[in-house]
């Protein structure tokens, strides 16, 4: 479960009388529990990309399969975790991870309780239960944003940008806890960033997409070992992909602001 | 909290207890002094003959009428001797008959307006020229609809009510986070799930804020309509006691007003701070 296949997908907005091409016939394929991650310029198109996997937007042109059936709308097989967290400021922290079970869609995911419990002591908010969004910190926050995501128990999750708020001392343990989750769950995982290092220490694969009209550059298989470590940063496997990447990255931005 | 500043933790115990103490006696100043001082004031302009007693009467003199008003005990207030009860009653019952109606009504088609596009385009234009038109404006033609009477005063502070309710429920739904609405939709949350449980809790500190100030409103209009359409009632006793000379008597029905006011206002706040307990934590309290 949770196998992604976009086909030759064309996505315009249309502003007035003007269109604007945010994708132009892309195509690309995530195997299940595969973790692929998007890095490009700002308006490449990524989290266009990324909203057309989860039913917020429909292509223009082509199609979106998750698991061979086309993306009708949002739903819960796929979990989005977003990069301004969606909690529930009125809700507690116990609260808003048990609100996807809570509804009649996920009624049979399973014991509500039990999972929400769970869900706290993995993210290490047990003693924070009580506490409203408003009084956790950054990265406090966005854990239990995951766990929300996490309740429901889907087989893919979306993230969009979803450590971009943090300072980055607190982003590498989150990028880290992603990982632990992933080990765990062995969901699938689509990240879009505009972070090279995330992009590169997180993925199995990293796209790299390039704007006006946004456009798969080029597909990277990152080929680092599993379990990832922080230390891997500063080992020239890893430095020799990251400036591949950056150097890409970087020509076509400039390429973009000089192209207009 | 007052003491929260001065917690023994904060300095040597020895001098918390009297800094804690000198720091209350300098809140209750602090609340004190400007009614005071306008009493005060006001009392000393009467004393000395700067204001004639009869147009300006001493705030003495009003609390003496007033006491009499309410009590009908030493007959200061002749001919209105003991009839507050009734008037602040009358006065009381129809703000929150028309507010009940105005408010219920607003909240509801303000709902509905910011919720679709195409209520919106049925009802808005019309809701935003009505606002425009004062609701005194309204009073000649709720006479004639309604003749002399509750009817027209509850219609004149409901149709006031109607409007804060509305608006303000309107920019709360607008105004509601994108992310925490789709955040729901992708966990599956069906129509009425959206409704009851992420839009209406969302759009719920507009929503009072609009109440409150309904609320206001209200008393103002009760006012208007015990002046011009009924004969009982905290404004019709002001504006009786006026065509009499009795300023003594308009003062204390004023003073009335705003006390029941300020007491309204506090209801529509204590049921506002129960149901947004969540609400204060990220608001500026200023500074103590």
């Amino acid at each position: 479960m949770g196998r992604i296949n976009i086909n030759s997908v064309t996505k315009r907005f249309q502003t007035g009388s003007s269109a604007v091409t945010a994708l132009d016939n892309v195509s690309l394929s995530v195997q299940e529990q595969e973790i692929v991650t998007l890095v490009g310029a700002s308006g490449c198109g990524k989290s266009t990309l990324l909203n057309l996997i989860a039913g917020f937007e429909t292509p223009t042109v082509g199609n979106v399969l998750v698991d061979g059936q086309p993306v009708k709308g949002p739903g819960p097989d796929r979990g989005v975790v977003f990069q301004q967290t969606a909690l529930f400021p009125w809700l507690s922290v116990e609260d808003n991870i048990g609100f996807g079970l809570s509804l009649r869609a996920n009624q049979k995911v399973g014991d509500h309780r039990q999972i929400v419990e769970r869900m706290l002591q993995r993210t290490g908010l047990s003693a924070f239960r009580e506490r409203r969004p408003a009084e956790l910190s950054g990265g406090m926050r966005q854990r239990a944003a995951i766990a929300s995501v996490l309740a429901i128990n889907p087989s893919t999750l979306l993230m969009d940008e979803p450590f971009g708020a943090l300072d980055s001392l607190t982003r590498s343990i989150m990028q880290d806890f992603l990982l632990e989750i992933w080990d765990e769950q062995r969901k699938t995982v689509v990240l879009v960033t505009h972070d090279i290092d995330e992009a590169v220490y997180l993925a199995d694969r990293t796209v790299i997409m390039t704007a006006h009209p946004g456009q798969i550059h080029e597909v990277i298989d990152v080929g680092l070992p599993r379990p990832r470590r922080y230390e891997m940063r500063s080992e020239a496997p890893f430095i020799a992909l990251r400036d591949h990447v950056t150097q890409i990255v970087r020509s076509e931005a400039i390429k973009g602001t000089v192209g207009g | 909290m007052p003491d929260q500043a001065t917690s023994p933790g904060d300095q040597p115990s020895s001098v918390a207890k009297s800094g804690g103490a000198w720091r209350r006696v300098s809140i209750t100043v602090q609340y004190a002094i400007f009614p005071v001082g306008i009493l005060l004031l006001w009392q000393i302009c009467s004393e000395i003959g700067f204001v004639r007693r009869d147009v300006l009467p001493p705030p003495s003199a009003v609390l003496s009428v007033w006491y009499d008003l309410i009590t009908g005990s030493t007959d200061l207030a002749g001919r209105y001797s003991g009839t507050w009860l009734d008037h602040a009653w009358a006065s009381t019952w129809r703000v929150f008959a028309g507010f009940s109606w105005g408010v219920a009504l607003g909240i509801l088609l303000g709902l509905l307006v910011g919720l679709s596009r195409m209520v919106e385009r049925t009802l808005d234009p019309t809701i935003q020229v009505l606002r425009n038109i004062p609701v005194t404006a309204w009073v000649p033609l709720s006479l004639v609809f309604f003749g002399i009477g509750n009817a027209p005063a509850v219609f004149l502070i409901g149709l006031g009510a109607f409007f804060p309710a509305a608006i303000n429920s309107t920019h709360g739904v607008r105004q509601i986070n994108i992310t925490l609405y789709k955040a729901a939709r992708m966990m599956g949350a069906n129509e009425w799930e959206l409704l009851s449980r992420v839009i209406l809790p969302a759009a719920l500190p507009s929503i009072l804020t609009g109440v409150r100030l309904s609320m206001g409103i209200a008393w103002v209009l009760v006012v208007v309509a015990e002046i011009l359409a009924v004969r009982s009632g905290l404004g019709y006793l002001l504006n009786d006691a006026y065509q009499f000379f009795r300023n003594d008597v308009v003062i204390a029905a004023m003073l009335s007003i705003g006390l029941l006011g300020f007491c309204s206002d506090r209801l529509v706040v204590f049921v506002r701070d129960i149901l947004l307990t969540w609400n204060k934590k990220e608001t500026f309290g200023g500074e103590n």
